[in-house]
């Protein structure tokens, strides 16, 4: 085999390990079915309850797409705002910072309190914890330009429209797109908490009812559908991320992730 | 008559002016250059050379004195400047030809005519780059230029517009010595075609005399001006000059006055 088949293999031979190991695990200690199911166990639950898997999965990409959606518009302005001004780094950068060191699962009750339970408390809570990486990325592409570029740009009496379309938001692309990666899945991450908390749909509220009733491979059949959306997501963003910024790949500018939680 | 006046000229970076001495860059500099004159500054490293320039493009403003173009005080950043630095800071999402147009995308009157002129501005770059030894390399990226080509392809942005004064901040200096001595000859035959203003900036003595008709020699931190000298070698100047009796005595001295303004 050589290196390339090798590596494209490589991460379905992970994930067969990965679940190797768990079945093995469950057999080995004879783990009860209500504790830990096995592979095959959550695969028939997912299976048996696969139209309900699917309404309540496809809500959840709703609610998760919809924060994210907005997350992705107010954090890009946020962080052009926040990267071209020193003003407005200084000062706002420290509350972003604190807001986002917040627990939001935290937060869910009060939006309940505000909003009421449904689907807008987890749209919210995907919002908030997707925006922060979008912002801090943006941020970072605006902050970092090189100062000789800026010199260049000023000398020709450009306006700080004309660098901001010129240079800073074409720079800061290969940022964003890095950054989306990582917002949408904390988007599910969000949306799915909000659900087990407060919702009356969606994969997360399958979870609490699922494990209410002590049915655990069901709790696993829903878990592994979050996963197969995030991973899909993700996906779909790298290919985006690829084909938008190839030329980043092979410039100097330096790529650096920030995540948030 | 002069084109570019510094007439006592103090810069003291950051907003506390009596902070320490170390922050004043530049003190009591006097310079004038003429229009179409080649002029070099040459001085240790840190004396504030790379400030003068940002001075005369308007970019810091003096915090005593005056700088004056063309008889006017500036105030402002100058749109008639090109410039070009030691790192090309192309930009790496733009191809050699994008890259080359973008002052026409910003100052005027080219901006206001950038999509009727599209046509004539491409054969303008054409012709650039064709001067640089760069023709047939207009679609290519950044990227995939040699250090020496990127500096070549930054000279055309920084000539594109046709700027009045060309400021060069050490663009050679990250260069091997075999591609640094071709773009002196590159640098020499732009200006011999295109009469602007040039002033370059470099702590290499050689590359002064071989392209400058003006030296000033600037002294350690605060920078001031210590010694002004004509260079009137014959031009075209060659590589075989370089090596010629005349033109060492000069690069002698300089070294020597650069010397004693270290340490005085």
């Amino acid at each position: 085999m050589n290196r390339q088949t090798l590596e494209r293999l490589a991460p379905w031979l992970t994930i067969a390990a990965f679940v190797a190991l768990w079945w093995l695990v469950v057999i080995v200690f004879d783990i009860k079915s209500y504790i830990l199911p096995t592979p095959a166990e959550t695969v028939r639950s997912l299976i048996e309850y696969r139209r309900a898997l699917f309404i309540n999965g496809m809500a959840t990409l709703v609610t998760t797409l919809i924060g994210f959606g907005i997350a992705v518009v107010i954090g890009m302005i946020l962080g052009i705002f926040v990267g071209s001004s020193r003003l407005a780094y200084k000062s706002l950068y420290p509350i972003l910072v604190a807001f986002n060191s917040v627990p939001k699962a935290a937060l869910i009750p009060i939006f309940v309190i505000w909003f009421g339970a449904g689907t807008l408390p987890a749209v919210i809570t995907a919002f908030m914890l997707s925006f922060f990486p979008v912002v801090a990325n943006v941020a970072t592409a605006f902050a970092t330009i090189e100062p000789e570029l800026l010199e260049v740009m000023r000398s020709l009496g450009a306006s700080q429209r004309d660098m901001t379309v010129k240079v800073g938001i074409p720079r800061s692309l290969p940022y964003f797109f890095a950054s989306l990666k990582i917002a949408i899945t904390l988007a599910f991450v969000g949306s799915v908490i909000a659900e087990i908390v407060a919702g009356n749909n969606g994969i997360g509220n399958v979870m609490l009812v699922a494990g209410s009733n002590f049915d655990v491979p069901l709790v696993f059949a829903a878990l592994l559908v979050v996963g197969i959306m995030g991973v899909g997501m993700y996906a779909i963003f790298d290919v985006v991320e690829k084909r938008m910024t190839g030329w980043s790949a092979r410039s100097e500018i330096s790529m650096q992730q920030i995540g948030g939680g | 008559m002069s084109f570019i006046e510094l007439k006592d000229v103090d810069l003291i970076y950051g907003n506390r002016a009596a902070d320490s001495a170390n922050t004043l860059a530049v003190s009591g500099a006097n310079i004038t250059i003429a229009y179409g004159e080649f002029v070099s500054i040459v001085g240790p490293s840190g004396c504030g050379k790379s400030t003068l320039l940002k001075l005369i493009a308007g970019l810091v403003r003096p915090s005593r004195g005056s700088v004056k173009v063309d008889g006017q005080e500036v105030l402002r950043p100058l749109k008639t400047v090109g410039m070009a630095f030691q790192n090309a800071t192309l930009l790496p999402w733009r191809n050699i030809r994008d890259n080359v147009l973008l002052p026409l995308e910003i100052v005027e009157p080219y901006r206001r005519r950038q999509r009727q002129d599209y046509k004539k501005n491409c054969e303008r770059v054409e012709m650039l780059l064709e001067k640089v030894g760069l023709s047939g390399f207009a679609n290519r990226m950044p990227w995939e230029l040699s250090g020496g080509m990127q500096q070549r392809a930054q000279l055309c942005r920084a000539l594109v517009h046709e700027p009045s004064i060309l400021l060069l901040d050490e663009p050679f200096a990250a260069l091997d010595t075999f591609t640094r001595e071709e773009l002196w000859s590159v640098l020499q035959e732009l200006w011999s075609f295109r009469k602007c203003t040039i002033i370059l900036v470099t702590h290499e003595l050689r590359e002064a005399v071989y392209l400058a008709q003006t030296i000033h020699v600037m002294s350690a931190r605060p920078g001031h001006i210590l010694k002004t000298s004509a260079v009137d070698l014959p031009r075209p100047r060659t590589l075989e000059n370089t090596f010629e009796p005349g033109f060492v005595k000069i690069v002698h001295e300089l070294r020597d006055h650069i010397g004693r303004g270290k340490h005085s």
